[in-house]
């Protein structure tokens, strides 16, 4: 006898459907699965026979075949395991037939019968809402997150003689508490614990307020982690769709906690340096989100930016500037969300102290020449600010001003990006530091005084051509903090200050030769 | 020798430590573009640090600057100094008394430096430790009867030692251009300086900026923090007094008036 059951594979952070059909015939006693890959397939025979059986059910000796169709799509994991229970115990004759039309099962089974949590519940029950099914039976610590989609009734399950109560009438599901609607984010830091260094956390005000790119430099124990941490506490709270994306993607990844609902605080992922590439956009025969997608809607920070390999800094290039990576393998080709705000940290130096007025640097120019030089022209280009971060000696930090408070900060991040979605109303622009060429032209328009003073800047001090849009863009994120429309000449002034790493700070250019001057 | 040497036109060493402070480099520039505006022909070693600026900021003045080699003449040491040495050679000269060839060996240094005090009428140091080759320059300034001066630094820098510690000998004590043409008694050429009227001071929030950066370098938030305004501000107002050529910018965020 044949039964079909609807589940769903995952494809990058979305979920596709498959249909798990289950024929039981007379023949030599076996069992078989077609359509999963071969180690999952070998787990999951064992698993369903044992939990059957441990559930007070029969598994017959007869001719069992498995089908996870379509077939082409590359399928692993544990999450068909109920699936496969329940289509089993439908074409056997142990559940009455139709029981499970309409309706989506994912889960993986314990030997006894209990059902273990699956990664991308929520990318599953997003699929189910937009497939029109009756409901969706998720394991019980996954039933937080599915709730999260409003309008799908959400069955818990427990363990799998639960489920066969719940289909056959004899048990009612029970009540999943969707999570609030209400997103509260609790922070555990505070802008404020950051005694003194006002100019970086300006700096860091205004990188939030237009989603800009930060590189912060400074010497060891200058407090960048501490700064870097703090960025996700001053953006803006996530919306509910960014909420969805960010669960999604971490649930695909397996890091929604048992019984969590939406996360909605803003991700902040630190990767060590010695991260692989992989590791950091993501990878594997089977695509999963790296460190890069976890980040999407929140804060990558890359601490000592020069030791991360070149490779993977250069795969960085795509996600910096268009928000997604694609990762192409043999079997598929898979499109991760990646847009988060890079604030990556260096040192000055490779032994740190250059500009330190206390200490002296021991470095030769070829030496920091060589340690800037790990970093890529094109993927520096990427930064809207550099900003300066020196130590501070404790006796600085005791007199130091507190300075304000996450939630004052965020709410004039919040005003600034408000403007900003009124001027892109009708673009596709999300912020300022997305804006293209013709929008810098066409609303970052600078008054003749202005324009004087960013040409005057770029000849005196030596300013890259390349700086003039990064200063636009940076200006108009200034301007917007302070309410206005039209961009002041502060403004570009301020701008210019944040971008240290363009000044030719080692070696002044040798005058009078045209040739090799502005030459780094 | 490549290029133009004068025997005739007055020149003054200026020589210090390979790992110079922020402070230092500011300093040499003064002196040196002083010294070129004067007339004045600046010798040093093209080493790193003290050096370059020295070389770099009599160039940029407009003056001449001769540059003495630890190597031969057709050997770029160091090598990132390959461009300034061609300006040197165009606007000044640059002297080797090694055969062409010759690597720069640690031995050649302290015997060129007898040559830079032989150039010069008088010797300044800048800044060094007690180990520094500039003290070896001061040592041939004495044997062959020039002049020496040093500008004195603070006694936290470990890099005040060769200068204070000269002062302490006898050396005279020398803040700026003027003082060392004074010491020399050569005669004020003040035709060219930078020409024009004084450039017109600050007003408003510009001048608790402008008071702020008075003396040592400080760093921005120390600016913030001594006028009471806002960090965003502060930064807007140092581009504009770095841009009228009021403040220079030092790595790190500091800033000094010039």
């Amino acid at each position: 006898m044949l039964a079909r059951v609807q589940s769903a594979a995952l494809v990058g952070v979305d979920a596709v459907p498959v249909d798990v059909e289950v024929d039981v015939s007379s023949g030599l006693p076996a069992f078989a699965i077609a359509g999963l890959a071969d180690a999952s397939e070998q787990d999951a025979k064992e698993r369903v026979r044992a939990a059957v059986k441990n559930s007070q059910r029969e598994v017959p000796a007869r001719r069992i075949v498995v089908n996870l169709a379509p077939a082409d799509i590359h399928k692993e994991g544990a999450a068909y395991d109920l699936p496969i229970a329940l289509g089993l115990l439908l074409a056997t004759g142990q559940l009455r037939p139709g029981v499970l039309d309409g309706q989506i099962v994912v889960g993986e089974l314990a030997l006894d019968g209990r059902v273990r949590p699956v990664p991308g519940v929520l990318a599953v029950a997003l699929l189910a809402r937009s497939l029109g099914v009756r409901r969706i039976i998720v394991p019980e610590a996954n039933a937080a997150e599915a709730a999260a989609v409003a309008g799908l009734p959400v069955v818990p399950a427990g363990s799998l003689v639960e489920v066969m109560q719940i289909l056959d009438g004899r048990r009612a599901a029970r009540a999943v508490n969707a999570p609030s609607a209400v997103l509260s984010p609790r922070d555990e830091v505070d802008f404020s614990e950051v005694k003194g260094q006002a100019h970086a956390k300006r700096a860091l005000l205004v990188a939030a307020a237009g989603g800009h790119h930060v590189l912060l430099i400074g010497p060891p124990g200058g407090g960048k982690t501490m700064l870097a941490r703090r960025m996700p506490t001053i953006l803006p709270p996530l919306s509910d769709e960014e909420a969805l994306e960010v669960t999604k993607i971490h649930s695909v990844a397996g890091l929604v906690p048992p019984g969590t609902g939406l996360l909605c605080t803003r991700p902040f992922r630190a990767p060590h340096h010695s991260a692989s590439r992989n590791a950091l956009v993501g990878g594997g025969s089977m695509p999963r989100p790296g460190e890069i997608s976890l980040a999407h809607h929140g804060v990558l920070f890359l601490d000592e930016l020069p030791e991360f390999h070149r490779d993977v800094l250069e795969v960085l290039r795509q996600p910096v500037e268009e928000g997604t990576i694609t990762i192409a393998r043999v079997q598929t080709t898979v499109v991760f969300p990646a847009g988060f705000m890079l604030v990556a940290a260096m040192n000055p130096c490779p032994c740190g102290h250059f500009g330190d007025p206390h200490r002296l640097c021991t470095c030769t120019p070829p030496q920091l020449d060589r340690y800037r030089g790990r970093i890529s022209g094109p993927l520096l280009d990427r930064f809207d600010l550099h900003v300066e971060v020196p130590r501070l000696s404790p006796a600085d930090v005791v007199a130091a001003p507190a300075g304000e408070s996450s939630g004052t900060l965020r709410a004039r991040v919040a005003a600034a990006r408000a403007r900003q979605r009124e001027r892109f109303a009708r673009t596709r622009v999300g912020c300022n530091a997305r804006m293209g060429g013709r929008h810098l032209r066409r609303f970052c328009v600078l008054n003749d005084a202005a324009v004087a003073l960013l040409r005057d800047a770029l000849e005196r001090l030596y300013l890259s051509a390349r700086a003039y849009d990064r200063v636009l863009r940076v200006a108009r994120t200034i301007a917007d903090l302070d309410d206005a429309e039209q961009i002041r000449t502060a403004h570009v002034a301020e701008a210019i200050q944040y971008r240290a790493l363009d000044r030719p700070a080692a070696r002044p250019p040798v005058p009078q030769m045209p040739a090799s001057a502005g030459v780094p | 020798m490549r290029g133009d040497l004068r025997p005739d036109e007055p020149a003054v060493a200026v020589v210090g430590s390979r790992r110079a402070t922020a402070a230092g480099r500011v300093v040499t520039e003064r002196l040196a573009a002083g010294l070129a505006r004067h007339g004045v022909a600046v010798v040093s070693g093209l080493a790193r640090g003290i050096d370059a600026v020295a070389h770099r900021a009599a160039l940029e003045a407009g003056g001449r600057t001769v540059a003495v080699l630890g190597c031969g003449l057709d050997v770029v040491y160091p090598p990132e100094h390959a461009a300034l040495l061609e300006a040197i050679v165009r606007q000044g000269c640059v002297i080797s008394e090694f055969p062409l060839g010759t690597p720069p060996l640690p031995g050649h240094f302290p015997q060129r430096n007898r040559i830079i005090a032989g150039l010069a009428l008088g010797v300044v140091v800048v800044e060094g430790d007690e180990r520094s080759g500039t003290l070896s320059t001061a040592g041939h300034a004495l044997d062959a009867g020039r002049e020496v001066m040093a500008v004195p630094g603070s006694v936290l820098n470990p890099l005040s030692r060769a200068p204070n510690g000269l002062i302490r000998q006898g050396a005279a004590l020398v803040e700026s251009a003027e003082d060392v043409l004074a010491e020399l008694g050569l005669p004020l050429q003040a035709a060219r300086t930078a020409s024009g009227e004084p450039p017109e001071l600050p007003a408003g929030p510009a001048a608790l900026v402008w008071q702020a950066v008075a003396g040592e370098p400080v760093h921005i938030d120390q600016v913030a923090l001594v006028t009471g305004l806002p960090a965003g501000e502060v930064a807007a107002i140092l581009i504009d007094l770095e841009l009228r050529g009021l403040v220079q910018q030092l790595p790190g965020k500091q800033f000094v008036r010039i």
